[in-house]
């Protein structure tokens, strides 16, 4: 096992959760929509935070690149908080347009992330990260994230 | 280490734009073409008109639109960075428009000087897109099939363009070349190893993108590039003069091939994980349920000598290529892309989230579900006006009309960008 992979696994398991919550809110389904926006939420954030306090930092510390492609990928998990906060607003106004729309960008900002960081940026970690420790963090730290939501 | 990798560098987004707005024009202008010719246009395949839309779709639309989208795919998808492509944009647009206007006009009036001076147009054109786009391919780290097939893609557009100047040269000049043999295999790099090739390799990367699908198989996306290729060149021995008849055999598992890639696509699509349907996921089934027509036919063609000997058949064969299949794809892709496009760059220059349109905002869903039913129904009509010729003109009509209307959603979406990104600079120069 890679030390990224538990973050492939997370971002598949993050997909169905958008799949459930986009599916329930344009039915109009707001209490289930609710409750599975809410766990998309919760663990969208704690990937980003593991990445961004975990991953990243080591990473640049191995390579000595700071300013490249784990800024790139922070400046993009900013971008998918702020659609996550407006899916939020739209759901509270049960506004299944609102919703839907910030939903469906969402959907390609995510994914496009994820294949940069599966194509590219978690090849580098696992090739500059293999002599340490992380991936017991961040596997640990998932599954905890997990086992609450 | 990876320095050349860009990660992130989008062009500006005139680039993508200035080709996605291009091409819908050139759909209109086919569509009036044939509603202004009539049914007798559609006879067969070697008709003035017929080869005049062949192109104006090919080249006016297709080509445009596919100039653009790599511009914009390749950066983000690949890494790869292309050099300075707000200029290679604004210098080779103008060339490609110009070549395909007159090519287009040789075609139609028969006037092979047109043509002929149209050549050197897309050798230039075409072949410093190609250089550019080669360059980024090859230099980026990345790996994968999406890469690897974009690369063959490149290469079939080489080769269809070169083709393509032979075919002009020899018409013109009267060069002792076997000029059907010759077009079918220009065709066969034009639908097959460029524009497949590269749907082919873009769905790899959108599909489970956009639809939250499977990836598709390794096993697949691992064969379906080299066989295709090894296939063309196979149908590609028919311009020698002894390997006529088992080349054409080629045709047979070409088509097969074909259909398991929209086989596969389809069952990828069916299986999904989101249940939301929208304008672009409904594009790529019609345009997956087209090739399976499509190969369809082309296996009862080639197989019943009877059906084959029907010139028109052909004629069915190219309308679904080009309006069922490339012109469905394109536009469902555009659908997203240009929202998405639109958001993100209004995003990036700083506004807080809440000032930004959502994607949602910037084309109508119900503009796009509507444009989409009218563009199915043109395609319908086109592939009965080839069979009942009095239809043609009413078919044209609708077609010109669904490209219309495509064009004009597109608009929209770059006009709001217009409108927000000022907006959203006036309210900073305030603060
Ligand atoms: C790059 C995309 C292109 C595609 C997909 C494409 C496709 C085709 C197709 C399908 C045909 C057969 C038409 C028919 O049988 O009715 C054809 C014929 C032809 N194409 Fe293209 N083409 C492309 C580019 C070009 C270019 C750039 C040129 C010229 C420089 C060109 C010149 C010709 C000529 C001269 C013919 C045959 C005309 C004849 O035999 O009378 N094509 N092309």
């Amino acid at each position: 096992m890679s030390i990224t992979s538990p973050l492939l696994t997370h971002h598949k398991h993050c997909d169905d959760l958008f799949a459930g919550a986009e599916e329930s809110c344009a039915n109009g389904d707001w209490t289930a929509g609710g409750q599975a926006f809410a766990s998309l939420a919760g663990e969208l954030e704690s990937h980003f935070s593991s990445e961004e306090e975990l991953l990243f930092p080591a990473f640049e510390a191995a390579t000595g690149m700071r300013s490249g492609p784990t800024e790139i990928m922070r400046s993009e998990h900013r971008q998918m908080r702020g659609l996550l906060a407006e899916m939020q607003g739209a759901l509270a106004c049960r506004d299944s347009d609102a919703f839907g729309g910030s939903a469906g960008t969402l959907l390609i900002l995510m994914q496009q992330h994820n294949m940069k960081e599966e194509n590219i940026l978690y090849p580098m970690c696992d090739n500059a990260l293999a002599a340490s420790d992380v991936g017991v963090s961040l596997a640990e730290r998932l599954k905890a994230a997990c086992q609450s939501a | 280490m990876h320095s050349s990798l860009s990660f992130d560098q989008a062009p500006p987004i005139s680039v993508p734009y200035r080709f996605f707005l291009a091409a819908p024009l050139f759909g209109v202008m086919a569509g009036i073409l044939l509603a202004w010719s009539g049914g007798e246009s559609l006879a067969s395949r070697w008709t003035p008109e017929s080869l005049a839309l062949t192109h104006l779709l090919a080249l006016g639309f297709m080509l445009q639109a596919m100039c653009g989208a790599l511009l914009q795919f390749i950066p983000v998808a690949v890494g790869g960075n292309v050099w300075r492509p707000a200029l290679v944009a604004n210098t080779l647009q103008p060339l490609l428009l110009l070549a395909t206007l007159l090519l287009v006009a040789g075609l139609l009036f028969n006037r092979p000087g047109l043509s002929s001076a149209a050549v050197p147009l897309f050798l230039l054109g075409v072949g410093g897109f190609v250089v550019i786009v080669s360059l980024s391919l090859w230099q980026t780290p990345a790996t994968g099939m999406t890469l690897w097939t974009l690369r063959a893609a490149i290469g079939g557009l080489a080769l269809t363009v070169l083709l393509g100047a032979l075919l002009v040269e020899a018409l013109a000049q009267g060069l002792a070349v076997p000029v059907v043999e010759l077009t079918n295999v220009h065709l066969a790099w034009g639908l097959g190893g460029w524009a497949l090739m590269l749907l082919a390799g873009v769905s790899y990367y959108v599909v489970p993108m956009f639809q939250l699908t499977r990836p598709y198989l390794l096993r697949f996306t691992r064969w379906f590039g080299p066989l295709l290729l090894l296939l063309l060149l196979a149908w590609s021995a028919q311009v020698l003069p002894d390997a006529a008849p088992w080349s054409r055999l080629a045709a047979l598992p070409l088509l097969l091939l074909v259909s398991a890639y929209a086989g596969m696509t389809l069952w990828l699509q069916h299986t999904r994980r989101r249940k939301i349907h929208d304008a672009t996921s409904i594009y790529f089934r019609v345009t997956m349920l087209c090739m399976l027509v499509f190969s369809i036919s082309g296996a009862t063609i080639v197989l019943s000598p009877e059906i084959g000997a029907d010139p028109r058949g052909a004629v069915w064969l190219g309308v679904l290529a080009f309006a069922g299949i490339f012109v469905s794809a394109i536009s469902g892709m555009m659908y997203k892309i240009v929202p998405f496009l639109s958001w993100l760059h209004l995003q990036r220059l700083g506004a807080p989230l809440s000032a930004v349109p959502n994607m949602n905002r910037m084309i109508a869903a119900d503009a796009m579900t509507g444009q989409l039913r009218l563009h199915v129904l043109a395609v319908v009509l086109l592939l009965s006006a080839v069979w009942q010729p009095a239809l043609a003109r009413l078919a044209g009509l609708m077609f010109a009309a669904s490209c219309a209307w495509l064009g004009w959603n597109l608009l929209v979406a770059v006009r709001r960008y217009l409108a927000f990104r000022d907006q959203i600079r006036a309210a900073a120069s305030h603060r």
